[in-house]
Order: structure tokens, then C-alpha cells, then sequence
């Protein structure tokens, strides 16, 4: 059985106010800007964030738009058919190493996640999400069909609409994980079928699938929502933002080195931005570690450097900007190269706010999942949202469940808790937990594994069965007091 | 007789409250052969936890208890080990004062053939099978081990010796009132009807016949009876819990068996394995199996409704969806009550080994299963499979020396042919 934690937070945004061409979107009424992120990670990893941002000022609902240019008109007529309010998917390869890697950009189980909102009009919701699953596994080539009641849940308090919304009412609100769902070059082709220059041109050139999947984590995803036109949101925009995440072990593949190159890692360099996209930046962490600096080199040289305070830390971004014609001058092809002056030793602070989980027991009869949650912070005690899905054949007794943080136990101040019901429905349970600072908080139940008849056993029943990950929502401190700036503005590093 | 029965709730109570401070209890509270998933103490934890955090117990499935159960243990949960106490000593109580007389025969005497009497129970033998009775149930490790794992399976017991009670003292309202609740916890009590009712008539000196209007007549009083308690106990559960949800998952689920953790039943293996489309089919074959012999039986031994209730006992553990060992030491309680039929009996010593190396054998097969990894839930079923043969065996034995017993009190001892040599009696 496979389970690990992932963490979801929803952090407070923070951002200055970052350069922008909406100028130029804003006639034709829809605009595509594209982002590469590249971060070094402690131990010789490169972490590299892809982002495409397609925002359309029309009301899709409606039904009244028929003439599609840059939003994919699939997801565009899904959502007008299908009465969707908010869609997240993410489809993930492989697990984020919280603890070394720090807080990761996009956050994603392993597997198959979908969740929506639905817009309030839709009357029979369950029926709409079954259709919803159907058509998007036709869409992206998922096993998203293997959604239905046995793994689908309706989290109280987990989950907020990360849009516009007029209201938070769960029940128009359905989550599902896949963990067993295998991400492969399959899923991958589609997701690039819909960027407007699909992977012609611009930075979608990079994503070679052959070398995408020689990594250690793969995260895609589709994040449908809607937004404020303008200032004074009185209309509303359509925003699609196709995401995607991968970590290259450089240390390993580099015969040592931790020096890296865009062509190192893909195989491709970048030539040109997508013509079609407003904004087409590549943006590199260098940010100063142990506040020595000149510790590691660029090249070429950036033509500007961005500083900004993401997750409460100061970090120095060297800009790359594809649509400024400079930068194609000196030689036809962008090949971002970086190298480490000298052996870097530094480790990432420990995040404030990691997890992990196991299982524990031995033979088929009886079980004991344990979380372990830790906080960091030196100081500041903050409450964390838990959520868990349980499939429905791992009996969860919960008059066992226990949370203890420092030898003491520590009492939920909500809790709300679904028990599944045999071949139809998971368990479902959510608690706000209290995290004093400086601790570590175990959360024990215990569990009884059904006896499936021949038919229910997964493909390969040896290989274990899988439990989806839990799902982590809290508030984090940060060191640094936080702006709420316009987000739509800012560049992808400080959206997140 | 008093103090021999001291001795034996002595050593009882002692032995219980030994096993309970041990840690085999904790052992024996897991295991499959004594916890059903409709009366394992653990879920009855799990109903009441749920009830705490507001969740009603019956929305998930793992709670299957009566509302009635809900609330008594509601308020008894600190005193959980005390109550499957008491109710292990009020089986004891009520099958102490039950003094299963055999008036018919002695009434009856002259008609018997004149060699007989060494078949007929002297008054001495007679006086000693309550004690012995008691002594079956309360030492026999079934019962024990089920009273350790704070089976619920106790309590429905103890209803039913409850309800023997009622019916054997001639109280007809106090019968139908505990068959009610017997039926209420567990569905199945429901065929003891026919028993009682023949019982009951007997006891009347009502006739058994279709066409007699007193017949009609007091069938008619105690079927309203049962089902207006019946219907009682169930409006009072509604009333507990302000809904209906109980009646889906108490009783759809030990008519539906959708539960299919291993048990000592015919079942779960079955259906685990079975091509879904044959399934309702199936279940309904499954079930009607422990309904049907009512039939028979009671047109059979309507002339002796206690044996009647002895075998039906016996039908409803072995065929009921989820049994546990706490329901089979029910009715091997009464086999010390047909001590008379020892000598009849063909094969009691070769029935006996196979229970009791099928019970040993249980815990080996599970360990090899389920955490050796070395064998497979065949194995596990083959044992089942055998020990309900074993139990099939004994009762139809059981029921082959009663019928033989009865033939020779009318025909005497010593048949001989139409020839005059000796002839053996051929039950076909």
C-alpha cells in the first residue's frame, strides 16, 4: 500500500506588482502568457515550472461564445455544457519531497486528482460530475472514468473556490483521487494539444516527453477559473492556467556536477517565444544562500533581475525575456546555463509546514495509518485543515483515532467525519488540528481490511492496494508581513 | 443442587474475569470464529463513538446493532464486562429453572410396549439436567470466549433462554415478548414460533388440529400477541433514534450479506467467489435454507415441541448469515437434556473429534492465511465447511436417535421379524 502525504497549502498571496502586457490582450479580449520557472533544489535538483496563463474576457456559461482563438474550445464547451464553476486536475508522477525540496510551486498528490466546483444552476451535480470524469479521461487519455462514488467525496472545509465565487457551498463541490493512476506520455500529448502554439513554438518546445519522464517528479495540470475583468470586477474573465512541474536529478545524470543547461535537462533549446502569447519570460532562482553571493554563475547574462519575497523568504529571480528582441541577437537560440562556483554545501531551510505518512501492522486483517505533521516555526502555533479519503475496504474505526503532539493529546476543535458505506461510498474525515510551534503532531487510526469479492480486487492485487493521499490546508506564518497585491499582474513564482 | 450450582457460577465468573484482565482478551476480541460484524464489541464502540461525534451510527457500515443495543450500552459502557457477566449468569438462571418435564410420557405410560422402561428417565436423572445444562453452557470454552470478546452474541442469548423460560413455564405473553425481542436482534428467532406455539398448545391440552376453532383460536391470541410486541419494540427504536435507518442495516444486512469478512458460516466464501449475476439468487437460496425446515419439522415433532425447539436452535446457527461459536454453544447447552438419546446415537465420537479439531484448526488456517501468507482463504473454508458438516451430522444424528427412541417406546426394545428372528431397526 502506497500512501503518501501531500501537502495543499493556500497561501496568502503576496506579490509587487510585476511587468505586464495586458495592454496588448485586452483588444482581442484574450491573451496567453507563458513562464518558465527554474530553481535550483538542494542535492542537485532542478525543479522546473512550466506555466501557460490563458485568460479570455467572455462569459462562457452562457453558451453565447462560439468563436474560440486562444482558450482550447474542448474545455471551453465542457464547461459551458456541463455547468462547471471551478476544475482543477493535475495528474502526477512521483512524490514532492517537502522536507528537502522545500515547499513545492504547484501542489499535487501522486495519481489522478480532480476537483470542481459546480456553478449553483446545476441541479443534478452527481450526474454532472460522472459526465465531467467521462469526457476529460476522452480528453486526456486518464483513467479518470474510474471516478465514481466509491472514491468520490464532498469535503466540508478543505476546499475553497480559488476564483470568483459568490458562494461556498460544498455541496456543489466534488473531489476524487486516483492514486493509482500512472501518468505516462499519453497524458502528456493532449495537455500540449491545448496550448495555442501547441509545442511548435515558445516554451512548450521544452516539454520533450522522452525526457520529461526521465525525472524524478512529473506534476501536469488544468486549472479552469473564474476572475475579475478589471479592477472593479463587475464582469468576468475565464482564466485556464495549464501548469506543469518536473524535477531533473542533475546531481546524478551530470556525473556529479550540479551544473546545469536548459539543453542538459530537455535536450532542446529555446528559439523563439509563442507569436501568439502576450508575455513569454524564463525567470532562474538565484537567490543568495548564507547571504554570500557571486555563488553560482548564469549565462548569458540576464538582461534583468527580479526580486521578490515568495512563501516569506527573499529570492532573486534573473529575468529572460523571449519576446524582447535582444536577447535573440548575440546567437539564435536561448541555452540558460548555470554553474556553481563552488561546491555547494547550503540546505534549504526546513519547511515550516511538512508531513508524512505510513502504515503500519502486519498481515491482512488489521491496520494503522499513521500522519506525522510537523511545525517548524520557531514560535508561532497555527491550526491545520486535515482531510482524508479512505476507500471503503479499509474499514476505519474511528473511536481509535488518536492525535497526539508532544506526549499529549491533542483534541480537534472540528471534526466531521462521513463513514463509507460498502461498495458505495469512502470514508471521509476532516479535522482542524491545533500545531503548537516546534512540534511534531501524530495522528493514528486504526483500520480492518475487508474481504473483497473476486471482481472488486484491482489489476495486480499483490502490488498492494493504494490510499489516496491526505490532503493538508492550513494558513502558514510567515516571517515576512505579506501584501495582498493584484495577482493577475504578477509572475508565476508569487501567485502560488 | 444448590451447591454444585455455586461451584459451577463460581468457577465460571472466576474463569471470566481472569480471561478478562489477560491479554488473550485482546486476542480473542479479533478473532473471526467469535466476533461476527454483527455483534463484534468493537463496532458496538464504533456505533457509539459515531453517535458522539453526531454522525448517526448507521450511515457507514460498519455498525449493525439494534438501536436498543445502542442505548443500553449507552449508559452501561463502563460496566460492559459486567453486563456480558450477567447476562452469561442469567442464561444460567433461566435454564436452572427450567425443568423440562416429560409428563406426557408418564401420562402416557400404558400405551408404551411393556420392555421400555429402561428408555424413560427416572425422576433422579431428570432432577440433575438443569445442573448439567448450566454446566454445558457456562464452562463450555465457546461461550467463554465469546463472553471474553463481549460478543453482543451473549445477549441475544440470553434473550432466547429468556424466551425457553417463558414458554416452558406456560407463560404465553412473556414467551411472545421475548421471541419478539429474540427476532429483534437477530431476525432468525422468528422460526422459534412454531416451537412455542406447539409448546404452548400442548400445555393447553389443545389439540392440533386444523379444523378445531380453539386451535385457530389461540394461534390467532399469541400471533397477536408476538407481533404486537414486535411492533412495539420497533416503534421504540424508531423513537430512540428518530429514524428508519436501522431496519436497512440491521436486517438488510443479515438478509443481504454484503459483508463478507470471514466467519465460521457457509457465506462469505461463497459469495466472495460466486459470478455476480447469480448472486440475489443465491442469497435468497442461502436464506430461505434456515426458514425452510420449520416446515417439515414442525409437521414431523409436533408431538414433542421441545425437541422441535432443540433442532431449530441448532438450524438457525448453522445456517445463519454471520454465526459465531457464542450462537453453536447455544444449543449444545440442551444436548445434556437428550442424554436419554446417548445410546442411539451412531457416530457421536467421531462427530465430536471433528468439532473439536476444526476449532483448533480455525486459528492455525487463519494464521497460515492471513499473516503467514503460506496458505489461501480455501483452506480457511475448508475447515468451515467441515466443522458445518460436523454440526449438520450431530443434529440430524440427534434427530435419527429421537425418532429411532420413539419408534422402540411404541414397538418395545426387542423387534423381531415376521419370522421371529431378531430384526434391526433401518431408518431410511
Amino acid at each position: 500500500m502506497a500512501a503518501a502525504a501531500a501537502a495543499l497549502l493556500l497561501l496568502l498571496l503576496a506579490a509587487a506588482a510585476g511587468p505586464g502586457r495586458v495592454g496588448a490582450g485586452r483588444a482581442r479580449r484574450d491573451a496567453l502568457r507563458e513562464e518558465l520557472l527554474l530553481s535550483p533544489l538542494p542535492a542537485g535538483d532542478v525543479a522546473a515550472t512550466f506555466q501557460f496563463r490563458t485568460r479570455w474576457d467572455a462569459d462562457l456559461p452562457r453558451g453565447a461564445v462560439s468563436h474560440y482563438r486562444l482558450f482550447p474550445k474542448a474545455l471551453g464547451r465542457l464547461v459551458a455544457a456541463l455547468g462547471v464553476q471551478e476544475l482543477h486536475l493535475a495528474l502526477t508522477q512521483g512524490f514532492w519531497r517537502t522536507r528537502t525540496w522545500g515547499q513545492p510551486p504547484l501542489q499535487a498528490p501522486a495519481g489522478a486528482e480532480l476537483w470542481v466546483w459546480f456553478q449553483p444552476t446545476v441541479t443534478d451535480v452527481d450526474k454532472a460530475w460522472k459526465e465531467l470524469s467521462n469526457i476529460l479521461s476522452g480528453i486526456f487519455c486518464a483513467s479518470l472514468n474510474f471516478i465514481d462514488s466509491t472514491n468520490t467525496v464532498t469535503p466540508t472545509a478543505s476546499f475553497k473556490p480559488l476564483g470568483l465565487a459568490n458562494g461556498t457551498d460544498h455541496h456543489l463541490l466534488r473531489y476524487a483521487v486516483l492514486p493509482r493512476e500512472v501518468v505516462c506520455t499519453e497524458n502528456l500529448t493532449p495537455w500540449k494539444k491545448l496550448l495555442p502554439c501547441g509545442s511548435k513554438a515558445g516554451l512548450a518546445v521544452l516539454l520533450k516527453a522522452e525526457r520529461l519522464f526521465h525525472s524524478s517528479y512529473h506534476s501536469q495540470a488544468v486549472h479552469i477559473r473564474p476572475i475579475c475583468r478589471d479592477a472593479s470586477c463587475l464582469a468576468v474573465s475565464w482564466e485556464l492556467r495549464q501548469t506543469l512541474t518536473v524535477v531533473f536529478d542533475t546531481f546524478s545524470s551530470g556525473q556529479g556536477k550540479k551544473d546545469w543547461s536548459l539543453f542538459k535537462m530537455f535536450s532542446r533549446t529555446l528559439t523563439d517565444a509563442c507569436p501568439l502569447a502576450s508575455q513569454s519570460k524564463v525567470y532562474v532562482d538565484i537567490s543568495p544562500k548564507n547571504k554570500e553571493k557571486e555563488l553560482l554563475e548564469v549565462t548569458p547574462a540576464p538582461a534583468s533581475v527580479y526580486e521578490a519575497i515568495v512563501q516569506g523568504d527573499k529570492r532573486t529571480y534573473a529575468v529572460y525575456d523571449l519576446l524582447s528582441p535582444s536577447l535573440f541577437n548575440t546567437s539564435r537560440s536561448l541555452n540558460v546555463q548555470l554553474k556553481w562556483k563552488r561546491p555547494q554545501d547550503t540546505e534549504l531551510p526546513t519547511p515550516v509546514l511538512h508531513a508524512q505518512r505510513y502504515v503500519s501492522g502486519y498481515g491482512l486483517q488489521t491496520g494503522e495509518i499513521s500522519t506525522l505533521i510537523y511545525n517548524t516555526h520557531p514560535y508561532r502555533a497555527f491550526p491545520v485543515m486535515l482531510l482524508e479519503t479512505v476507500p471503503w475496504y479499509l474499514r476505519l474505526y474511528v473511536h481509535t483515532l488518536t492525535i497526539i503532539t508532544k506526549g499529549k493529546e491533542n483534541k480537534p476543535s472540528y471534526i466531521h467525519y462521513q463513514p463509507a458505506q460498502d461498495r458505495r461510498r469512502p470514508h471521509l474525515l476532516e479535522m482542524l488540528i491545533q500545531l503548537p510551534a516546534n512540534s511534531v503532531t501524530k495522528i493514528t487510526i486504526q483500520f480492518e481490511r475487508a474481504l473483497l469479492k473476486w471482481t472488486e480486487y484491482t489489476p495486480d492485487p499483490n502490488h498492494g492496494f493504494y490510499v489516496s493521499s491526505s490532503v493538508l490546508s492550513a494558513l502558514v506564518p510567515s516571517v515576512i508581513a505579506m501584501k495582498d497585491v493584484d495577482v493577475e499582474q504578477s509572475p508565476l513564482f508569487t501567485s502560488l | 443442587m444448590a451447591a454444585p450450582l455455586v461451584l459451577v457460577v463460581l468457577v465460571a465468573v472466576t474463569v471470566r474475569a481472569v480471561l478478562y484482565r489477560s491479554s488473550l482478551a485482546a486476542f480473542i476480541s479479533e478473532r473471526v470464529e467469535v466476533a461476527s460484524p454483527l455483534n463484534a464489541w468493537k463496532r458496538v464502540v464504533e456505533g457509539l463513538a459515531l453517535l458522539d461525534l453526531g454522525v448517526s451510527p448507521y450511515s457507514g457500515a460498519i455498525f449493525h446493532e439494534t438501536p436498543l443495543i445502542i442505548y443500553l450500552f449507552h449508559f452501561l459502557i463502563e460496566y460492559a464486562e459486567f453486563v456480558f457477566m450477567v447476562s452469561a449468569l442469567g442464561n444460567l438462571w433461566s435454564f436452572s429453572l427450567v425443568q423440562f418435564k416429560k409428563q406426557k410420557f408418564l401420562i402416557e405410560l400404558d400405551k408404551y410396549a411393556p420392555d421400555v422402561a429402561e428408555l424413560i428417565q427416572t425422576p433422579m436423572e431428570m432432577h440433575y439436567i438443569p445442573l448439567k445444562v448450566a454446566l454445558f453452557y457456562l464452562l463450555n470454552p465457546y461461550t467463554v470466549m465469546s463472553c471474553v470478546a463481549k460478543s453482543t452474541c451473549a445477549i441475544n442469548n440470553t434473550v432466547i433462554a429468556f424466551f425457553i423460560l417463558a414458554t416452558i413455564k406456560g407463560s404465553a405473553f412473556l414467551s411472545a415478548v421475548f421471541l419478539a425481542l429474540a427476532t429483534y436482534q437477530s431476525l432468525y428467532p422468528l422460526t422459534l414460533f412454531a416451537p412455542a406455539l406447539l409448546y404452548l398448545l400442548q400445555r393447553q391440552f389443545i389439540p392440533i388440529k386444523l379444523k378445531s376453532k380453539s386451535f385457530w383460536l389461540y394461534t390467532m391470541q399469541y400471533t397477536a400477541l408476538y407481533l404486537c410486541s414486535l411492533v412495539v419494540i420497533i416503534c421504540l427504536s424508531f423513537f430512540l433514534l428518530n429514524s428508519w435507518d436501522f431496519i436497512p442495516s440491521v436486517y438488510g444486512f443479515i438478509l443481504s450479506v454484503p459483508d463478507l469478512t470471514p466467519n465460521i458460516g457457509l457465506f462469505w466464501y461463497f459469495f466472495a467467489e460466486m459470478f455476480e449475476h447469480f448472486s440475489l439468487f443465491f442469497i435468497c437460496v442461502f436464506q430461505i435454507n434456515v426458514f425452510f425446515y420449520t416446515i417439515p419439522l414442525a409437521i414431523k415433532l409436533k408431538e414433542h415441541p421441545v425437541f422441535f425447539m432443540f433442532v431449530q436452535i441448532a438450524i438457525i446457527s448453522i445456517f445463519k448469515s454471520y454465526p459465531t461459536v457464542g450462537d453453536i454453544a447455544l444449543y449444545m447447552a440442551f444436548l445434556p437434556v437428550w442424554s436419554h438419546l446417548y445410546r442411539f446415537l451412531r457416530n457421536i465420537f467421531i462427530l465430536s473429534c471433528v468439532l473439536v479439531v476444526c476449532s483448533l484448526l480455525f486459528p492455525v488456517l487463519w494464521h497460515l492465511w492471513i499473516y503467514a501468507g503460506s496458505a489461501n482463504s480455501n483452506f480457511y473454508y475448508a475447515i468451515t465447511l467441515t466443522f458445518n458438516i460436523g454440526q449438520i451430522l450431530l443434529i440430524s444424528d440427534y434427530f435419527y436417535a429421537f425418532l429411532r427412541r420413539e419408534y422402540y417406546l411404541t414397538h418395545g426394545l426387542h423387534l423381531t421379524r415376521q419370522d421371529g428372528t431378531e430384526a434391526m431397526l433401518v431408518l431410511k
